[in-house]
């Protein structure tokens, strides 16, 4: 009994992860950007998945999507500018570098700055002041 | 001065975390505010050999609602949604979202039909142009065919009282 049911729970999840049956493009360039992008697009409906992992029926029709607009030749940029155009710039994983985004990305290279300058000037004040203690 | 460095910081990420945390992440801002209703061509609801775009939108003041048979919330909405039609304070259209027709049609017939236009969107396409991503949803357009405001989830009286009636009331003046 426990075993059948054993048998019977992984076939279901073996259907739970094949999303799309089989590759979405005979060519293998087209496949690879295919499978690049629908990883960092977020499926709104389930927010930390993204659409490449889940088969809500919006994440199939976007997968759709993505596929017909990659198959009429257009760009990666044009595709992240359609999604962001209908759906706002959180169903980018990776938000793009401009506009008020780039202080995302430069925020951690300037807090590391204030850091080091702040290190420093600590490290330079205790050289500098005469040590309170008598050596010996 | 380097003393003060931390407590500095702090009272600036204060309520940067304040308003980022508190903020409702499953409610996500449209882009398509203030922007012209995307363009479609889809077959009626009731009649599907009658194709209706968004000219048919134009001219007044409409509550364009995304609806399914399959959506517990549009349950939850449709009774207001009748209240709201009968009324007659504002056109309602219908976007059939992924649905079976067979359904959506009983749905109308048994429950009532608030919609002076049903379109059927079998294929979720136009649903992606509108940046549809739960139902239901329901955009204020304005007589200029531009969207104003978009609600998510069920709409009561009060969403519409507080939110919907004021912009209505400030463009029309």
């Amino acid at each position: 009994m426990r075993i059948a049911l054993l048998i019977l729970l992984s076939a279901y999840m073996s259907i739970g992860y094949c999303i799309d049956n089989g590759p979405a493009f005979e060519d293998k360039q087209l496949q690879a950007r295919y499978e690049t992008i629908i990883a960092e697009v977020r499926c709104l409906v389930c927010q930390n998945q993204s659409i490449k992992s889940s088969n809500v029926f919006l994440a199939v029709d976007l997968r759709n999507e993505i596929k017909r607009l990659l198959s009429v030749g257009k760009t990666d940029k044009e595709i992240a500018n359609y999604l962001v155009d209908r759906y706002g710039e959180f169903v980018l994983y990776r938000p793009r570098f401009s506009g008020g985004r780039i202080f995302l990305w430069l925020a951690p290279a300037f807090f590391l700055l204030i850091g080091l300058f702040m290190m420093i000037k600590i490290i330079r004040t205790k050289i500098s002041q005469p040590s309170n203690f008598h050596n010996g | 001065m380097t003393k003060f460095i931390p407590i500095i910081i702090f009272t600036i990420m204060l309520p940067i975390f304040f308003v980022g945390l508190s903020r409702n992440k499953s409610e996500l801002p449209s882009p398509l505010i203030g922007k012209t209703i995307p363009s479609f061509s889809l077959p009626s609801l009731l009649d599907p050999s009658i194709t209706i775009d968004q000219k048919s939108i134009n001219g007044k003041f409409v509550l364009f609602n995304v609806w399914a048979t399959w959506c517990v919330g549009c349950r939850e909405e449709h009774k207001f949604l009748m209240d709201l039609s009968q009324r007659k304070e504002i056109t309602i259209i219908g976007l059939n979202w992924r649905d079976n027709r067979a359904d959506a049609l009983n749905w109308l017939v048994n429950l009532g039909n608030p919609y002076e236009i049903s379109i059927e969107d079998k294929m979720g396409r136009t649903a992606i142009d509108w940046g549809v991503y739960g139902a239901p949803e329901t955009f204020l357009i304005n007589s200029n065919g531009i969207i104003i405001h978009k609600h998510l989830g069920p709409l009561s009286e009060e969403d519409w009282n507080g939110d919907f009636k004021p912009l209505i009331m400030a463009k029309q003046r």
